[in-house]
């Protein structure tokens, strides 16, 4: 069985509608119309022990609710959810046990006290046995490498400090199941990479399941081998990133330099399968969709037709595609893709 | 609640005590300020008994006693101005309090009875000690007294915190519970006899006002260290006070399960 089951996964939130205006604010206090807001709108997946999934979608695409259902903090209007076997809502002290949550833009540590303080609290509120609990904080002192502020005042933290000391605290009781609300928000690229680092670290040495939200493409190219695209409440994809670049990034551009000794070209390439699409003097860029013609077929035709000094290949880049997919799902967004 | 549970509790209360001391020049000017209306408040009682020797069974020297034991226990009852739970949900830091394998009530009480033990040491024993100086203060006469009132400042802080507990939770629903915590301190500053002692109220209010909870919050522990209630009279006053701290946390608890189940955290 999979660790985490969730099935035709709803969430609807009903919220008050309010009138414009002065008047319209004494309007709303008697006449109150509501609507209901589908944050989560039938999402189904499952996680396999040990995998690591990238969780993706614009602000508001109901994310953090999803995520907020699966710890049992949200209790879904319809669908069904397991993790490890329970309902997270119906036994909320049993799943949370099992799981460590970190949401990026919140702290879980005593903002007035030393961070160990907050460290050394966990092993009561999760009852870790002594020696474990030993064993993992000197661990994750080594690897996240708590000690220059172990001792300081939390508030006095950095950013990037405070977050490797939640990410401790989330991993002291040896959750199962790690989910991290935009752990990389906010961060410098140093302390993001080394939150990566670490987060492969764990994912391959301690096998936690690693579900993280985000916004940050470079999270998931350099760590998820699996990717959830949610918009508008619904899973608009569930695949690997390469896949995704097989299905949406179809058009790749061919990058040639022509050779313009004897004479420039005048207007645009002609060639057949693709468009120029820029030109700079003797640079021109091509755009080919991989399902018209391959790359090989492309050069020669352009080799045989003009003389060139140098070529390269452009892919897409994974953040284009993934803006492509938003703006398109949410001109269809109640059709899946 | 088996022993583990207890330390887990244990650990929070310490912690919150801990906390309590990174403000040590905020509860020096509040210490200055409580004790600066205790001044006050115990001269208005001199003057007000001069013309009477006792209003209501209240001596002059029990007035000013009453008054100065009403400052100390200000930050220990912490009768108003607590927005701690509602600024946690309005934040959304909640999430964090709810995934955890504890009892969210458990959580906030503990913390609380830390920040209570705090404020008797740091607060409420230097203001009584300011008021000896200055008034000389009616002290209860023997040990039995100080494990009654004990008993009783213990059970009015529950009491308090159950009912603060209960306003902050509105916010689940309202996203922002200040004003009416501010409009239920308006309230409990009168009923609880802080402002000045039930006893003194007319006598079409006083039985009633005598029975709610907001008695046992201020005027049931003054009256426990002022020796004015013993045998049957005590028994029945630490009664009302344990039957409305159980009655409140039970009204707490249903009203955390209630909204757990539609928590709507601000800011997604």
């Amino acid at each position: 069985m999979a660790l985490i089951e969730v099935e035709n996964l709803h969430k609807t939130f009903r919220v008050a509608r309010h009138h414009r205006g002065a008047l319209g604010a004494i309007r709303s206090l008697v006449d109150r119309q509501y609507f209901d807001v589908h944050a989560v709108d039938g999402i189904s997946f499952s996680i396999e022990r040990g995998e690591m999934l990238g969780c993706l979608g614009p602000n508001g695409a109901g994310k953090s609710t999803t995520i907020k259902m699966l710890t049992g903090i949200l209790v879904p209007s319809s669908g069904r959810i397991e993790v490890l076997g329970f309902e997270p809502y119906r036994r909320r002290k049993d799943v949370v046990r099992h799981i460590g949550v970190v949401f990026g833009q919140r702290t879980q540590l005593w903002w007035d006290l030393p961070l160990i303080e907050s460290l050394d609290l966990l092993r009561y509120v999760y009852r870790v046995p002594a020696g474990r609990y030993e064993e993992n904080l000197h661990a994750f002192r080594r690897l996240l490498d708590l000690d220059p502020f172990l001792n300081s005042p939390v508030r006095q933290l950095s950013l990037g400090q405070r977050m490797r000391g939640d990410l401790a605290a989330a991993l002291l009781h040896d959750p199962s199941v790690l989910y991290l609300d935009e752990p990389t928000i906010g961060l410098d690229v140093v302390a993001k990479h080394r939150m990566r680092d670490f987060l492969r670290t764990l994912n391959r040495e301690r096998g936690v399941t690693v579900l993280l939200t985000t916004h940050d493409m470079a999270d998931v190219e350099q760590l998820c081998a699996r990717l959830l695209i949610i918009d508008h409440g619904k899973l608009i994809y569930d695949g690997s990133l390469e896949a995704i670049r097989d299905r949406f990034g179809t058009e790749r551009t061919l990058v040639v330099d022509l050779d313009e000794q004897n004479g420039a070209v005048n207007g645009p390439l002609d060639v057949p399968h693709a468009r120029e699409i820029r030109a700079d003097g003797p640079r021109r860029w091509l755009s080919f969709n991989r399902a018209d013609t391959t790359a090989a077929e492309l050069i020669a035709h352009v080799a045989a037709r003009y003389r060139l000094r140098d070529l390269t290949i452009e892919e897409p880049e994974i953040e284009a595609i993934i803006r492509r997919i938003y703006e398109d799902s949410s001109g269809i967004s109640s059709q899946t893709l | 609640m088996d022993r583990t549970a207890l330390r887990l509790y244990f650990e929070l209360a310490k912690r919150q005590f801990q906390r309590q001391l990174a403000f040590r020049t905020a509860n020096l000017a509040g210490l200055v300020t409580n004790a600066f209306f205790g001044y006050i408040r115990a001269t208005v009682f001199i003057v007000a008994f001069r013309s009477q020797g006792t209003i209501a069974g209240y001596s002059a020297a029990d007035a000013v006693t009453y008054a100065w034991v009403t400052q100390a226990l200000i930050m220990v009852v912490h009768l108003w101005g607590w927005y701690e739970v509602e600024r946690t949900i309005r934040t959304g830091d909640v999430v964090s309090d709810l995934s955890k394998p504890f009892s969210y009530l458990g959580f906030w009480l503990a913390k609380d009875a830390g920040r209570a033990a705090y404020f008797v040491l740091f607060r409420g024993l230097p203001v009584l000690a300011l008021g000896q100086v200055m008034f000389g203060l009616r002290w209860p006469s023997s040990p039995l007294v100080w494990v009654a009132f004990a008993a009783s400042l213990t059970l009015a802080v529950v009491v308090s915190f159950a009912w603060r507990f209960l306003l902050n939770l509105t916010a689940f629903w309202t996203t922002d519970a200040r004003g009416i915590n501010q409009l239920a301190a308006a309230v409990v500053l009168f009923l609880s006899g802080f402002v000045m002692p039930i006893r003194l109220f007319p006598d079409w209010l006083r039985g009633a006002v005598l029975a709610l909870p907001f008695a046992g919050m201020t005027q049931i522990p003054c009256d426990v260290f002022l020796e004015r209630l013993d045998g049957a009279d005590l028994a029945g006053a630490l009664g009302l006070q344990a039957f409305w701290a159980v009655a409140f946390l039970l009204a707490a608890q249903v009203v955390v399960v209630l909204a757990t189940r539609r928590v709507v955290t601000q800011g997604g």
